[in-house]
């Protein structure tokens, strides 16, 4: 049967941070750091707001838009994140609460660095494919740290977005999907540390490029297309040079990832980033379209989407849910000392 | 049904009572009352005490038996009821101690209210208070006590019913007078300048619209209007004491501008006491926030909604101008807000009016007072006439 | 503050604003309640499960400069009765929002939010609270 995307949701808050306000701190300087990662500003989640907040706000978007879509039948949620608020108590089960999917349904958290989400998505493809399930829900989200400091304060931010995965009503068919997957030591956080700790240059290369690029060519090879052949494409971007050299490299055209590169405008959202710049392209997208997704987790792995989109998303009700480009229009700047604050760095009184 | 006098009233200073304790505070007033109704103590036959919290402000529950036994009753082991409605806790002990010897079944009867605030941290103090709103519903959703009435007196100023000028003159109108009772946490006057400019609470009311964390007692003797003369001849007649109840939540309301708790428990007196609104002339109002006093002015029907709060603004409230005069003692506001103690401490200041000992805040012929007495924001209220004999 | 049983069973109402109607009346009550206050006798076991409308206008406000424990990362903040757009009144933070834009009539529509945790290591509570109806 065909398997692929019903609907879809995302959130990003609404509070910002600019590069040449946290370089201001330092002593460094925030603008050219900003400049070469292709990052302008980068999202700040209230200290209201957690994955399980924003990921609840991205599935419910993603159910507005299918009223006729029953939670009850929603067999399966998967939230994958590098900052689930506990360790150990899924963020799954208190967003299937939030959109009244349970009880009869499995659920678990996901980590898999900055492709949980779609980690997610494909574990879904599995169960709807088989059988097991009516729908499936996929969400990535995060409210990653940056170490003070450190180059990843620049660009590691808060959102995510929402995937029902079902077999009917489809708005995008997902032809295929592939991981390639190794044990790559590029970026990693211990249990108990509040801030990742990565392998500098390491991270390049062996890394979120090999990663990326294998698992692209093994999808062209096993689709038999050409980069030409999309008319959209996805990549993961942990800020906006890696997604641009990659996309380039393997054939890509600026054009063809502008919409799904979001990170120049939000930072990076981890888990959130690939699900986010597919929303993006599925806001704009028309029947017909294809994309083109290969997302990237440290440690390392990366998984790739063939996705045609349907005729069916002619009648897909998207205005019942704010779409991106409202959702980003209106952002509210802070202060580094207002952003230490919402992030928990600074140490309060008991 | 007997008719019910008050033949005593005594009061501690309120105000942060480092060196007293509970204890030493509730005895304190009791003593007072007794010794100013003639009594030895054997005379009592029960005890009613207003206390919002004694269980978490000093970890001490069974404040019934505390009281009996710290003020002698234990001994002769005489029924004490701990009564609590929330900051109408002290209103509500003194209905219950007249409903209790107007039935017959006490002769002798004594009401204190009493709160010992200050041994706990500014904090816990006032989730305590948030949590005479509807704590699960209200307070855990971040509307504390001070923001319920601040969410009032916006509506009002929205509606066109009182100015922010108005509501604050609440606080002017209780200053003036806490100057000249010696017994008021604050004793000094506050020009609306100082209302208007204080720190903010939740706004529009700040610092100086809310009533002060106070630690004190007060307390009454009644006993059958008949039997009065046997004590003393400093007696007042209680009239009236009605009780109404409410939402707990201020949201469950219709009108939020309004406390149809009050305006029951008003009719319920007045008719009672065979009177109306205009019979007063003196009256203790509850303002825990400035916008109370407004709302109890409309409520008891001494101003229409709407022209409560240029009365106010205008110092027709004060003690010597001719109409009814609000808040003699210093409302809660300066002369202070011991919970408890608060609905009994009314009390005693409408006994002084009416008997004519309210030394220089004396109410010229004062014939009927009356004290509101409210828990919550509005969840109950009482509402009490007393006449002078 | 509560224990996890409490929260536990305030879900319905916290997450999704799940109230009840009354069964003769047609009445809607939020938070949920047993029987209706206006039918009484004749409503018990007839009270309806009923999801309160999530949009809403602001019907009053205020700004809370002091709060025990609450927000401490986040004060001041906002709190406002809201009136949803089913007639049912509910008191919450409004969040996400600058203060001189906040208006009585506003429309505003009901998003989960964090409302406290039990320190470092206690659960983390979830309720609603109000943002700006884009």
């Amino acid at each position: 049967m065909d398997v692929g995307i019903v609907s879809y949701g995302a959130y990003v808050p609404r509070y910002r941070i600019k590069p040449e306000e946290i370089g201001r701190i330092w002593g460094v300087d925030g603008k050219g750091m900003g400049k070469g990662l292709m990052i302008n500003q980068k999202s700040v989640p209230s200290p209201d707001e957690d994955v399980v907040t924003i990921a609840t706000e991205a599935a419910r978007g993603m159910m507005a838009r299918v009223p006729e879509v029953d939670p009850k039948d929603i067999g399966a949620i998967y939230v994958g994140s590098e900052s689930h608020p506990y360790a150990v108590k899924p963020t799954s089960t208190i967003v299937a609460e939030a959109i009244e999917a349970t009880p009869a349904m499995t659920a678990a958290d996901m980590e898999f660095a900055c492709k949980a989400g779609t980690a997610g998505i494909q574990v879904c493809m599995g169960l709807v494919g088989s059988g097991m399930v009516k729908y499936g829900v996929a969400i990535g989200a995060d409210t990653s740290q940056g170490a003070p400091g450190d180059a990843l304060e620049y660009s590691a931010s808060a959102g995510g977005a929402a995937y029902l995965i079902g077999s009917e009503k489809i708005i995008a068919k997902i032809n295929k999907t592939l991981s390639f997957t190794t044990d790559t030591p590029d970026f990693w956080r211990r249990e108990g540390q509040p801030y990742p700790k990565h392998g500098g240059r390491f991270t390049g290369e062996p890394a979120y490029f090999r990663h990326i690029t294998s698992a692209a060519k093994m999808m062209l090879e096993a689709m038999g297309t050409k980069p030409e052949d999309y008319t959209y494409a996805v990549f993961h971007q942990p800020n906006g040079k890696f997604p641009t050299r990659v996309a380039a490299q393997l054939g890509f055209t600026p054009e063809q990832i502008q919409y799904g590169l979001l990170t120049p405008e939000i930072g990076n959202t981890y888990s959130g980033a690939v699900p986010l710049g597919l929303a993006n392209v599925l806001d704009h997208a028309k029947p017909g379209d294809r994309i083109f997704v290969t997302s990237y987790g440290s440690g390392a792995g990366s998984d790739a989407f063939d996705i045609t989109v349907t005729d069916e998303i002619t009648k897909y009700k998207r205005d019942k849910a704010p779409v991106l480009e409202k959702i980003l229009a209106d952002p509210i700047y802070l202060d580094y000392g207002t952003y230490a604050k919402y992030k928990g760095k600074i140490i309060m009184p008991e | 049904m007997r008719e019910v006098a008050i033949i005593g009233v005594g009061i501690t200073k309120f105000g942060e009572l480092w060196n007293k304790s509970f204890r030493a505070l509730g005895i304190e007033a009791g003593m007072k009352a007794m010794e100013d109704a003639n009594l030895s103590g054997n005379e009592i036959d029960g005890v009613f005490i207003g206390n919002l919290s004694a269980g978490r402000f000093i970890n001490q529950q069974h404040i019934d038996a505390l009281v009996a036994d710290y003020s002698g009753m234990a001994t002769r082991h005489i029924p004490a009821t701990r009564v609590e409605a929330g900051g109408a806790s002290g209103g509500v002990a003194f209905r219950q101690g007249v409903m209790a010897v107007a039935s017959g079944l006490h002769d002798v009867v004594m009401v204190g209210g009493a709160e010992k605030m200050t041994d706990l941290d500014d904090a816990s103090i006032n989730s305590v208070m948030d949590a005479t709103a509807d704590s699960e519903w209200e307070a855990e959703m971040g509307a504390t006590f001070a923001s319920l009435h601040a969410m009032i007196a916006q509506r009002m100023i929205h509606e066109g019913i009182a100015t922010r000028e108005e509501i604050a003159s609440v606080a002017v109108n209780s200053h003036f007078h806490g100057a000249f009772n010696p017994n008021a946490q604050f004793k000094k006057a506050a020009p609306i300048e100082t209302v208007l400019k204080a720190g903010p609470v939740a706004t529009p009311l700040g610092m100086f619209d809310t009533a002060p964390i106070s630690d004190g007692a007060a307390s009454v003797v009644l006993c059958p209007l008949e039997d009065a003369k046997k004590y003393t001849d400093k007696y007042v007649k209680v009239s009236a004491s009605a009780q109404a109840s409410d939402t707990l939540a201020l949201f469950q309301r219709p009108d939020i501008t309004t406390y149809g708790a009050t305006v029951e428990a008003a009719k319920k007196a007045y008719q009672t006491a065979g009177i109306t609104a205009k019979d007063i002339n003196v009256a203790e109002v509850h303002d825990v926030y400035s916008v109370g006093g407004i709302m109890a002015l409309q409520d008891l029907g001494f101003y229409k909604k709407g022209e409560a709060g240029k009365a106010m603004l205008e110092g027709q409230c004060h003690y010597d101008s001719g109409k009814v005069a609000i808040n003699t003692s210093g409302g809660l506001k300066a002369r202070g807000h011991p919970i408890g103690a608060t609905g009994v401490a009314q009390i005693v200041e409408i006994a002084h009016q009416l008997r004519g000992t309210a030394d220089n805040r004396q109410v010229k012929d004062a014939k009927y007072g009356l004290a509101q007495s409210v828990g919550g924001t509005g969840s109950a209220v009482t509402v009490s006439i007393m006449e002078a004999i | 503050m509560s224990g996890v049983a409490r929260e536990w069973r305030e879900i319905p109402g916290r997450y999704n604003l799940k109230g009840t109607k009354c069964g003769c009346c047609g009445k809607l009550y939020f938070p949920a309640r047993s029987f209706c206050p206006v039918c009484r006798r004749e409503s018990m076991g007839k009270m309806e499960e009923h999801d309160m409308c999530r949009t809403g206008k602001v019907f009053t406000f205020s700004i809370v400069h002091e709060a025990p424990d609450m927000n401490n990362l986040q004060k001041p903040y906002a709190v406002a009765m809201v009136k949803t757009d089913d007639g049912v009144m509910i008191t919450a933070q409004l969040v996400d929002v600058e203060f001189d834009k906040i208006e009585i009539g506003m429309p505003v529509r009901a998003v989960l939010r964090k409302l406290s945790t039990d320190g470092e290591s206690g659960i983390i509570r979830y309720g609603y609270k109000f943002v700006p109806n884009l």
